[in-house]
């Protein structure tokens, strides 16, 4: 299965993103990794290594970002692990973890993921 | 030419210089983003300060390198990755140094803006350390063509900076936080910008005891 891992600035919104998308997919592998170590707000270089080493297998890992240092951050850490079945997905932060979890326990591949994700972002909420 | 034990000194006194002005980089990003920026530069100077005697026998590429590293993983803002790779694009141009000539030293700042420009997609104008950066690397490299002395260049690169830091007040922000503001960060200066300029003035002063 596709590991997935979600770094937000905050612990509290990085750890109920991961359980909202558990609720569909109890058994996707997914880590979050939100805040500081010392659980202050920003993004940790070191969370995110640890989230991406927890459900990394041969499928690979897709991670999932919120906004600004979250992305900077998460670009350096794949820079360095220089694997590239390890991508960032852009997307909306709830709507793509959960799919993301759905479509891992079904066993889709990472570059399918990538695919499905960016159809993804095209839904919309309301029809106007 | 400027040797390690300078550059150990430059980022010392940066450190030291973050942790005094802590409050009031806070304050401008209480004004367009989160109040965070000097917590953030404190937080990452104190554990790059920390590890300095770790460094000091180092080539310059490896001292550089090293802050570099060690901001990425404690600053949490956007200005870790930023500084971060700042630093350590620095030190990739530096490597096995021992010491710089003054082109050289230019082109370490030069490498550091690129760096920025790499990592935070962004460019000059937009309301951000760049700013700062973009016109003080300009006045220093023409200072030096034309040439002046490090200091001389450098003291024309620290008013460019001065200059940078007043001209992000007349402009909006389209990176960063105080992008979310538009016409709302108009009147406030980008606290990046400002930590910039911190840093250059911070070289200027070390460098001109030498
Ligand atoms: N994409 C970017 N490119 C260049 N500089 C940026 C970018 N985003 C933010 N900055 C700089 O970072 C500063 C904010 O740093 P900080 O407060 O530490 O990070 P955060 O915005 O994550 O809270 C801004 O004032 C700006 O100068
Ligand atoms: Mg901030």
């Amino acid at each position: 299965m596709v590991g997935i891992v979600i770094v937000s600035h905050s612990q509290k919104l990085a750890e109920g993103v991961v359980e909202l998308a558990r609720m569909m997919a109890a058994e996707a592998p997914i880590a979050a990794a939100g805040g500081l170590d010392d659980g202050n707000f920003g993004t940790s270089y070191e969370k995110i290594s640890a989230a991406i080493e927890s459900v990394y297998s041969a499928d690979g890992v897709a991670v999932l970002m919120d906004m600004g240092s979250a992305v900077m951050t998460t670009e350096m850490v794949l820079e360095d692990l220089e694997r590239d079945n390890v991508k960032m997905l852009d997307c909306p932060l709830v709507e793509g973890a959960v799919l993301a979890a759905v479509e891992s326990v079904g066993g889709i591949s990472l570059d399918a993921l990538t695919e499905r994700i960016a159809e993804a972002r095209a839904v919309k909420k309301l029809d106007n | 030419m400027t040797d390690s034990k300078q550059i150990i000194a430059i980022v010392e006194a940066v450190a030291n210089k973050i942790e005094a002005e802590k409050d009031f980089l806070t304050q401008l990003d209480n004004e367009i983003g989160d109040g965070d920026h000097g917590i953030n530069l404190a937080r990452g100077f104190k554990a790059v300060q920390a590890k300095l005697p770790t460094l000091a026998d180092k080539d310059i590429g490896a001292i550089l390198k090293g802050v570099g590293m060690e901001l990425v993983s404690t600053v949490g803002g956007a200005s870790g990755p930023l500084y971060g790779t700042a630093f350590m694009k620095a030190g990739n141009v530096t490597k096995g140094k021992l010491e710089l000539t003054d082109a050289e030293f230019a082109s370490a700042i030069d490498a550091a803006i690129n760096g920025v420009k790499m990592r935070g997609k962004a460019v000059e104008g937009e309301k951000t350390m760049l700013d700062a950066l973009c016109p003080a690397y300009k006045a220093l490299k023409d200072g030096l063509d034309a040439g002046k002395t490090l200091v001389d260049a450098l003291a024309d690169g620290v008013t460019a900076a001065q200059n940078g830091v007043e001209f992000t007040k007349t402009i909006i922000a389209t990176k960063g936080r105080a992008s979310y503001l538009k016409e709302r960060s108009l009147g406030h200066q980008d606290p990046g910008a400002t930590s910039s300029l911190f840093m250059l003035q911070c070289a200027l002063e070390v460098l001109r005891e030498a």
